[in-house]
């Protein structure tokens, strides 16, 4: 009987190994803007995840074996790459036996490589911080770069799940009509912050600032990935008589703690807006990340 | 040539005939409007080509010069990321390079060259608290890539103690096999235990837990093929098996074949946002032929005996990891545990070549175990402190004399004896590839002989830096 419970057990196990691929494709995101937008593209077609969530820093992630165990069951792993992952991404890589989502694969989107970097390093050294060689990474705050991912994204989808392809390409046309018709609706929205000065913790808003013609006058860390310093935020309080700005910004996952004490010494609002999607309580998807973003930095102009 | 310039010289000499009078307003009349004209054309060129990468700016609006300025700004950015010629040198496949600089300086009670484990048989190794005042630690250079789709290659050399280089790791890696497979094979540290597979610059403390000098005189490296495979499971469930040569103690090598097998599973899962853990068992199983050590003569100062062991050495690993972050963010703070427990399990015969009694042969039944706990808190950005509790059992000596010879006292190294440490950690690190560490261990390794020992290390990373394991 035991022998026979172990034969039966074995034989289940082997079906349940060998079952063909599910039809929905499990697509697994790095950051959360990729997921929104792969739901934006998939719909109910694709299992989507991402792999972290807007309260977390995505520089800044453990390679948990949580992570590896969802890696190993994607069909499509879709990054912003840029050295962004860097901390944890090729741990993940290499340990989940996956090899449809490996580096060059088709089950492995980047997504940074597809839009206009900003902040290209002249020169490459860590004495100047936590510096991407590739340009800076945090490419999702400028809605325009949606575009271009989200067409090469609806594209890669059809590649992998060729029987839907055509139902990709037509949510993704659908998107972009969408998204065209609120930018335009942002952009008359945020004529006010054009030419606005603002220092931000880190230097991960530089497409958002570029995109609505803010200003950075600097940033609350002394150099990209280190932390906010007594001496640094002083002479940026000097620099701000010279030049003032009109708020101090964060994302969720900063520390509060240097943000609130340049606003109380220079008398300007601490905002701190989402930085992609589930960031803040209002920015449940892609249209409403934007519009939370665009009604704080208004907010904070009051 | 020649017609060009005749055209050239006859329209010189028919404006100068046309244009007599305020011929020059006339020209830089002309003039402004073939600029303007360029200027708008200018312009809507560059409208057309930004279009193509984003939308224009609104409609109606006149455009400023500022704002081309800034237009064309953008375009150079753009066209910069889109012409960037691909590297066409040999060098564009250098693998990637990390180097750990790391070094120490230790104040030491007691005499690093008399250490031992009381009620242990020496493993050898990098066993010991190393060497006093100023010291290199392991520096290491790390090269690795892509070999091929298939490959992946990886190899680590380091400087130790005695200035001589070796090769810490030299492995293959597979990256394309199916179904949560993975191979690799060459000389890697082995998966049998938690921090056995993890380089020494990423440890918590800057020394290995007592029970790996104990159970293996340092990290067990191995030569050979490990093959994991990874569940398919919502869960992280992990099994293994590694064939290596078992040339490390407690193993012994001898000829061909698989001097040593280990199977090993872990699993583990998060606790909400904030929490995950990490556990697992492995198992290792190897020969020793002629396993040789010094054993101090009882009778007589200075005098040691070879001794040696032959038989079956069978040890079990069980760990736990837990590891927390407020959202998974452990910028400002972060906690870990992390516990192992080692048991061993050796069976077979001692050879004495014993200078007072002559040569001797017993029976050797030996059970030795071992544990630590260790937490390290991060309490501020940079600032992390650790406490670290290590706890050996040298186990019961069951030694039986086959030829009368030998006695229990000729082998006062195996004398029953429960050695401890109590380890304490605070480090500093400017950034993640810099940090600097302050230890102090309490350290009763041997009977009758506590160590105070006192260190201070840095730890530097260069170039690329590779993730780290959970």
């Amino acid at each position: 009987m035991k022998h026979l419970l172990s034969r039966t057990w074995f034989i289940g196990v082997l079906a349940a190994l060998c079952m063909p691929a599910q039809a929905a494709l499990n697509v697994l995101s790095c950051e959360a803007e990729w997921a929104a937008l792969a739901s934006e593209i998939g719909g109910k077609r694709l299992n989507v995840s991402s792999a972290t969530t807007g309260q977390q820093d995505p520089h800044r992630i453990e390679a948990r074996p949580s992570l590896i165990a969802r890696v190993r069951n994607a069909d499509l792993l879709v990054c912003t790459g840029l050295d962004l992952e860097a901390g944890w991404l090729p741990v993940l890589l290499q340990q989940s036996g996956n090899r449809r989502i490996q580096p060059g694969q088709p089950g492995n989107f980047v997504a940074g490589n597809l839009v206009p970097r900003l902040e290209l390093p002249t020169q490459l050294d860590r004495a100047q911080g936590d510096v991407h060689g590739s340009g800076n990474p945090h490419i999702q705050l400028n809605p325009h770069n949606l575009v271009p991912v989200g067409e090469a994204l609806a594209t890669r989808l059809g590649e992998l799940d060729p029987a839907n392809a055509e139902a990709y390409r037509a949510a993704y046309a659908d998107f972009r009509a969408r998204l065209e018709f609120a930018m335009q609706r942002w952009e008359q929205q945020a004529v006010a912050l054009n030419g606005v000065g603002v220092i931000a913790h880190h230097k991960d808003m530089v497409y958002l600032f570029d995109w609505l013609g803010m200003r950075e006058i600097g940033n609350l860390e002394p150099k990209p990935g280190l932390e906010p310093s007594s001496a640094h935020l002083a002479a940026l309080l000097q620099q701000l008589r010279q030049d003032p700005a009109r708020m101090v910004l964060h994302t969720p996952y900063q520390s509060e703690r240097a943000s609130q004490w340049l606003s109380a010494q220079a008398s300007i609002p601490a905002v701190m807006i989402p930085n992609t999607v589930g960031g803040t309580d209002a920015a449940t998807d892609l249209f409403t990340l934007f519009e939370d973003i665009i009604s704080r930095l208004l907010g904070g102009l009051q | 040539m020649s017609i060009a310039l005749a055209i050239g010289v006859a329209s010189t000499l028919c404006a100068r005939a046309a244009g007599a009078t305020g011929s020059e307003a006339e020209q830089l009349r002309a003039e402004l409007a073939a600029t303007r004209a360029a200027f708008e054309t200018r312009i809507a060129a560059l409208e057309a080509r930004l279009g193509a990468i984003e939308t224009p700016p609104t409609k109606g609006e006149p455009v400023r010069s500022e704002q081309l300025d800034t237009i064309e700004s953008r375009l150079q950015q753009v066209e910069i990321v889109a012409n960037q010629p691909p590297q066409t040198s040999a060098n564009a496949f250098n693998p990637q390079m990390s180097v750990i600089l790391a070094g120490t300086w230790a104040n030491l009670d007691e005499n690093p060259d008399d250490y031992m484990l009381g009620g242990f048989v020496p493993a050898g190794g990098e066993g010991g608290p190393g060497e006093r005042g100023f010291s290199l630690g392991e520096t290491e250079l790390t090269l690795s890539a892509s070999i091929d789709p298939l490959f992946y290659g990886q190899v680590t050399f380091a400087v130790d103690a005695g200035d001589e280089i070796s090769a810490e790791e030299a492995l293959v890696r597979t990256s394309a096999l199916p179904d949560g497979f993975t191979a690799q094979f060459g000389r890697f540290y082995s998966a049998l235990a938690y921090q056995n597979a993890q380089h020494a610059h990423t440890w918590d403390f800057s020394d290995i837990p007592l029970v790996y000098q104990a159970m293996f005189g340092g990290q067990y490296k191995t030569e050979g093929l490990q093959l994991k495979w990874l569940a398919p499971l919502e869960q992280f469930v992990e099994l293994g098996v590694e064939f290596g040569n078992g040339d490390q103690f407690p193993g012994q090598d001898d000829g061909n074949g698989v001097g040593a097998y280990t199977l090993f599973a872990s699993t583990g899962n998060d606790i909400g946002a904030s929490a995950s853990w990490k556990g697992g068992i492995a198992w290792l199983g190897t020969e020793a032929g002629s396993r040789v050590y010094a054993e101090p003569d009882p009778s007589r100062q200075d005098v040691s005996n070879p001794t040696e062991f032959n038989g079956d050495s069978t040890t079990w690993n069980t760990y736990l990891v837990y590891k927390w972050a407020p959202n998974g963010n452990g910028q400002e703070h972060h906690f870990t545990l992390q516990g192992e427990y080692f048991d061993r399990h050796e069976d077979g015969v001692m050879l004495q070549l014993n200078t007072s009694r002559g040569n001797g042969r017993s029976s050797y039944r030996g059970d030795p175990s071992g544990w630590y706990l260790q937490g390290v808190y991060q309490f501020m950005p940079r600032w992390r402190v650790g406490l670290r509790y290590d706890s050996l059992d040298s186990g019961t000596l069951r030694l039986r004399s086959l030829d009368g010879v030998l006695r229990d006292a000729d082998f006062p190294t195996l004398a029953t004896y429960d050695p401890d440490r109590t380890t304490l950690m605070l480090d500093y690190s400017p950034t993640e590839y810099s940090r600097l560490r302050l230890q102090y261990a309490h350290d009763q390794s041997a009977p009758g002989a506590t160590d105070q020992q006192l260190y201070l290390q840095y730890l530097m990373s260069l170039g690329a830096h590779g993730a780290h394991q959970f």
